[in-house]
């Protein structure tokens, strides 16, 4: 079998792009050009559960002794300071509705500054920073706020195919009211020129609802002598059960 | 409103996701185990589950404290064991095996999460210990996909296969 390559790649993306998006605008778990996902997707359809009793329209909850005050800052986590770009992320998780998810856990990671993974598994020529873990959580405020302060993480390679870079991204994880509401994500830089060769972003095929997976540069977030900011605000998919929104 | 997009959990979620006792909601009950597998049978050695479910007697209100810490060292120390948190969550390891120390929860069934490497949007599944209303309104060949086996007392099997031949019944809620 001959080498993949991004030009394969890039084939394979603009024969799916605005393919199968629906009105979610979720990826196809069936989305070729991420190898990876050929063995790992169902065949079947999904089967249907409309149950208003059903144990997923409540879920997880979290609380003050889940995190500690430190937790949402990731270039505070060693005796020293990472290396890198100091920005802060901040935003908003909604449900459909519009209505704020209060009180729940947020959590993210990342690679450093230079696109390394403190993971074995992640071998690439680029180096760790004893300064620098890259996990951090938080809970949403009344309102629904999240906020982060790290590092700007760097792009980084992996073997999808030959010459394969992940375009700069934290990984995020957010709970709703009800665990159909779960979700986890990547957030991105605005203006990534990776952007159009990676797979993973372009499975959302959707170009709108691939737009919300990139956050916004906010000047006004922007601290002098201190950090840049992002704004990247969250809706949560999935119903939830209305008994449960009530002292939440 | 247009919700968020869902992409892959990927391969590095390791040291931010799993925590001490992660699969150990509660202790003194059950034990569920089981592998995950692709479409070619092989393990899946990098997924994570989340579990979900009520307590004993049925409810679901769950109770914050699954991962609580120590506010010295900010260590992960976990459930204090009063509170019944109904939260679970597991990474599989290199052989695609996962285990979880629970109490059979008193609707029938445990709630699924299942996020992988090369999964871009999660899937959900439940565990059921007997029968069920939902059960048998799904092709008997593959009921059976849902149904835990009671392998010793007190030690229930429930393997997930992403795809294939003995794919796993996957639900959708929307």
């Amino acid at each position: 079998m001959s080498e993949l390559r991004q030009d394969d790649i890039d084939r394979e993306i603009a024969e799916l792009a605005g393919s199968g998006a629906g009105g979610s605008g979720h990826p196809s778990r069936d989305y070729a050009p991420y190898r990876s996902t050929l063995l790992r997707h169902p065949l079947q359809p999904l089967v249907s559960i409309k149950d208003p009793e059903a144990a997923e329209l409540a879920g997880p909850v979290f609380g003050a002794t889940d995190v500690t005050a430190l937790d949402n800052d990731l270039t505070r986590q060693h005796l020293g300071e990472p290396l890198g770009e100091r920005i802060t992320v901040t935003g908003r998780v909604l449900d459909r509705d519009g209505r704020p998810v209060r009180g729940q856990l947020v959590e993210v990671w990342q690679a450093n500054a230079s696109g390394r993974y403190l993971h074995q598994r992640d071998d690439h020529p680029a180096p760790l920073d004893p300064n620098f873990t890259g996990v951090g959580r938080c809970l949403t405020d009344d309102d629904g706020w999240y906020r982060f302060t790290t590092i700007k993480p760097g792009a980084y390679p992996w073997r999808n195919h030959r010459n394969a870079w992940r375009p700069a991204h934290i990984h995020f994880s957010f709970f709703g009211t009800a665990f159909t509401q779960r979700l986890v994500s990547q957030m991105y830089f605005p203006g990534d020129p990776l952007f159009p060769y990676d797979p993973i972003l372009q499975s959302v095929t959707d170009d709108s609802a691939r737009q919300r997976l990139v956050a916004t540069y906010r000047h006004d977030l922007s601290q002098p002598e201190w950090s840049l900011g992002y704004r990247w605000d969250i809706v949560l998919d999935g119903p939830a059960a209305t008994w449960m929104e009530e002292g939440r | 409103m247009n919700p968020t997009p869902s992409q892959t959990v990927g391969p590095f979620y390791g040291y931010a996701l799993p925590f001490p006792g992660g699969g150990d909601i509660a202790l003194g009950g059950i034990t569920v185990h089981g592998y995950v597998h692709d479409g070619a049978g092989a393990p899946v050695p990098d997924a994570l589950l989340e579990f979900w479910q009520a307590d004993e007697h049925g409810d679901l209100r769950g109770r914050p404290g699954s991962l609580r810490r120590d506010p010295v060292t900010g260590a992960v120390i976990g459930r204090h064991g009063v509170d019944f948190t109904g939260f679970g969550r597991v990474a599989t390891d290199a052989d695609g095996h996962w285990t979880l120390r629970t109490v059979r929860p008193g609707n029938g069934y445990i709630s699924v999460c299942v996020f992988a490497r090369g999964l871009l949007h999660h899937l959900y599944t439940r565990i059921y210990f007997g029968q069920d209303a939902f059960l048998d309104a799904l092709p008997a060949e593959r009921r059976q996909t849902l149904v835990a086996v009671e392998e010793r007392q007190g030690v229930h099997r429930f393997d997930i296969h992403l795809q294939g031949e003995k794919e796993t019944v996957f639900l959708d809620f929307g």
